[in-house]
């Protein structure tokens, strides 16, 4: 073989060899993320008492619910003044689950059908997605409590993304 | 030229630390009008360590100092999520009654939470007035 050849050929192979091989980053990104929490309101005023859930996880209906009846809010009141409920209203329907373009949240749409969840943790896809995790690494685990609490195991929640490779579950570790 | 310069700096800078005071000022004016008098930052230290009962759970209290912490210089924790709470004391907390909306809507939802009920005007300027201290 000249060695003209042999670079082809090496180049060649390695063309084939990349192609093959899947781009796990985007790959991943785009099955186990959603668009973060962005807006400065929401994350002021909703991440004030709990982790600023990202839109793209409840449908636009589930979003309108909630801040319908903020007084109530899961037995506590978060009442707001109406032009910000508005305005988180606003921005929480039109990044919903069902009206994102993305991956992860039109298959969050899709397994919740027509019902209206109020909590992201009780969706069958939620369900689904954390069978495998058992009471005493959550509920009977101190430094976790809830499933609720996400950034505490999901270590880049806070970017949108659940990446499996990602959880590191306090007190007992990777998850991978 | 230079002493233009200079004493809008100081009228800025001044301006920005006497924010804080006019906050809280304008805040118990607004409280007077609506009849609240004389206030009391001992009222306002009893009003915050008092405890109440929790209507939901028996047996179990709620206070202020619930989430807040029992040292006010020290970060507290929302009793339910577990999210942190910054230090509630301006001492420590530069950003501390500062925004009057903010904690206007803090009274609402706190003494709700705390007493099942609004504050007063008077309650909530004994309140002011002992949380400045801090």
């Amino acid at each position: 073989m000249t060695t003209l050849s042999r670079i082809l050929f090496a180049v060649g192979a390695a063309t084939m060899i990349l192609a093959g091989v899947p781009t796990m980053a985007d790959e991943d990104d785009a099955s186990s993320g959603v668009m973060p929490a962005t807006d400065k309101q929401y994350t002021d005023e909703c991440g004030a008492c709990h982790f600023a859930y990202p839109a793209g996880l409840l449908p636009a209906r589930s979003w309108e619910k909630l801040l319908s009846n903020l007084s109530d809010h899961f037995g506590e009141n978060a009442e707001l003044g109406a032009d910000v409920a508005q305005s988180l209203n606003a921005y929480l329907t039109k990044n919903a689950a069902d009206k994102v373009r993305n991956r992860l949240s039109q298959g969050i749409a899709r397994s919740i059908g027509r019902a209206t969840p109020l909590r992201i943790t009780e969706t069958a896809f939620f369900k689904r997605e954390h069978r495998e995790v058992p009471q005493r690494l959550v509920k009977d685990n101190p430094k976790v409590q809830s499933f609720s609490r996400c950034p505490v195991c999901h270590t880049r929640a806070a970017h949108g993304s659940f990446s499996e490779n990602e959880i590191d579950i306090p007190g007992y570790g990777r998850w991978d | 030229m230079k002493m233009n310069i200079l004493s809008l700096v100081l009228c800025t800078a001044l301006s920005v630390h006497i924010a804080s005071a006019d906050v809280v000022d304008d805040m118990l004016k607004t409280y007077q009008a609506a009849g609240a008098q004389n206030f009391s930052a001992d009222s306002g230290d009893r009003l915050w360590h008092q405890s109440h009962s929790d209507p939901g759970q028996a047996g179990k209290t709620r206070s202020c100092t619930t989430c807040h912490g029992e040292n006010l210089r020290t970060k507290g924790k929302h009793v339910r999520t577990g999210k942190v709470i910054e230090p509630m004391a301006p001492s420590v907390n530069k950003e501390r009654l500062t925004d009057p909306k903010f904690i206007e809507k803090w009274f609402r939802r706190n003494c709700k939470w705390v007493l099942d009920r609004e504050c007063t005007p008077q309650e909530k300027g004994d309140l002011l007035t002992y949380l400045r201290k801090q």
